[in-house]
């Protein structure tokens, strides 16, 4: 009797410590760790903190020729769809002046063949396509990239 | 004739308890009516009524919801009332006459699907637009006062704006805000839009 006992205990450890180490080869991610750490795959990670969106800055400098420029503000709430353009309030050509808002780029009129339109082409219509806003993040991996000479003097 | 006199008499020379009952009637009788009036008109200015009818709920609501006058770091909030009914007591029972119109246009459901609301909204958002800036944008005034703001803490494109055109009453707050707690219409020939 006794000793059925302690194999029945032994035998109950074993398959135990296998279920365990099975369940540990299900979810292994084999040490890969992203930009944002390691997670297991069964486990949900903390998403990162809300970053803040930098308030009215001065024009960030470009980094390289045709860079589309920084968005230096905050644009919470500014709606660009089939009704309305936000971004054209200011920065489009008819209120640029008033608003002391950077003018878009005469290229926005252009079609994909060239030629110019009276009013924005509808394939540069979406600012937020290419613009986007700045948080006052730190990059996730060092980064000792430098802008060429042409555009660093305005640094 | 005689009865007249008589009647005449019985009026003109009531009994004291007589005056006294009907001044205590009236007395009383007055402020249970107009206690009851001003509550049921604070009950109306509430946003719990506003939504009770789906036009409200199902459409201007669910977008205020994601605006920052709904939801914002600090919980203050405006309700529907708040922007929609002015808080003195002569322009809100003009604005409340004004509004029994709505009741007319719920009852004939000029905006009872999506798709009614939609096609609607440009001229719904004209009405209260131009009410806004008919009356110098006063419901925002009530809590956004110009006196107090502190140009040192707003961004520099809010400085631009509010030391120039809002200082010296060119333009008033409506005239660029529009669209802060509910989505616009198409804006084609809006002053101030592409």
């Amino acid at each position: 009797m006794k000793k059925i006992m302690i194999v029945l205990i032994a035998m109950s450890i074993a398959t135990g410590a296998v279920a365990q180490t099975k369940a540990e080869i299900m979810v292994n991610n084999g040490g890969v760790e992203s930009l944002r750490g390691s997670a297991e795959l069964d486990v949900t990670r903390s998403a990162d903190k809300h970053k803040r969106v930098l308030k009215d800055r001065e024009p960030l400098q470009r980094n390289y020729v045709h860079q589309p420029p920084i968005i230096p503000h905050q644009v919470r709430g500014y709606k660009v769809n089939l009704n309305v353009n936000k971004c054209l309030s200011c920065h489009g050509w008819k209120y640029a002046r008033e608003t002391g808002a950077t003018k878009i780029s005469p290229t926005h009129f252009e079609t994909r063949e060239g030629m110019t339109l009276s009013d924005v082409s509808p394939r540069r219509y979406f600012c937020q396509q290419c613009h986007v806003p700045q948080v006052d993040g730190r990059p996730l991996v060092e980064n000792d990239f430098k802008a060429v000479d042409s555009l660093s003097q305005y640094k | 004739m005689n009865i007249l006199k008589k009647l005449w008499l019985t009026l003109s020379t009531p009994s004291k308890a007589g005056v006294g009952l009907v001044l205590a009637l009236g007395f009383v009788g007055g402020v249970v009516f107009w206690g009851g009036f001003n509550t049921t008109l604070s009950l109306t200015n509430t946003e719990e009524f506003c939504t009770g009818c789906h036009e409200m709920a199902d459409n201007v609501y669910q977008e205020y919801r994601e605006t920052i006058h709904y939801s914002n770091r600090s919980g203050v909030r405006a309700t529907c009332p708040d922007c929609h009914v002015p808080k003195d007591w002569t322009h809100k029972i003009i604005r409340k006459i004004a509004a029994s119109k709505e009741v007319w246009g719920m009852l004939t459901g000029i905006i009872d699907t999506r798709e009614k609301f939609v096609d609607h909204r440009k001229s719904m958002a004209m009405r209260e637009w131009k009410r806004m800036k008919d009356n110098d944008s006063r419901e925002c005034r009530n809590c956004h006062n110009f006196e107090y703001m502190d140009f040192s803490e707003q961004g520099s494109r809010s400085v631009k704006m509010h030391s120039t055109a809002l200082a010296s009453g060119e333009k008033t707050c409506i005239d660029c805000h529009k669209g802060i707690a509910h989505e616009l219409p198409d804006m084609k020939g809006v002053e101030g839009w592409h």
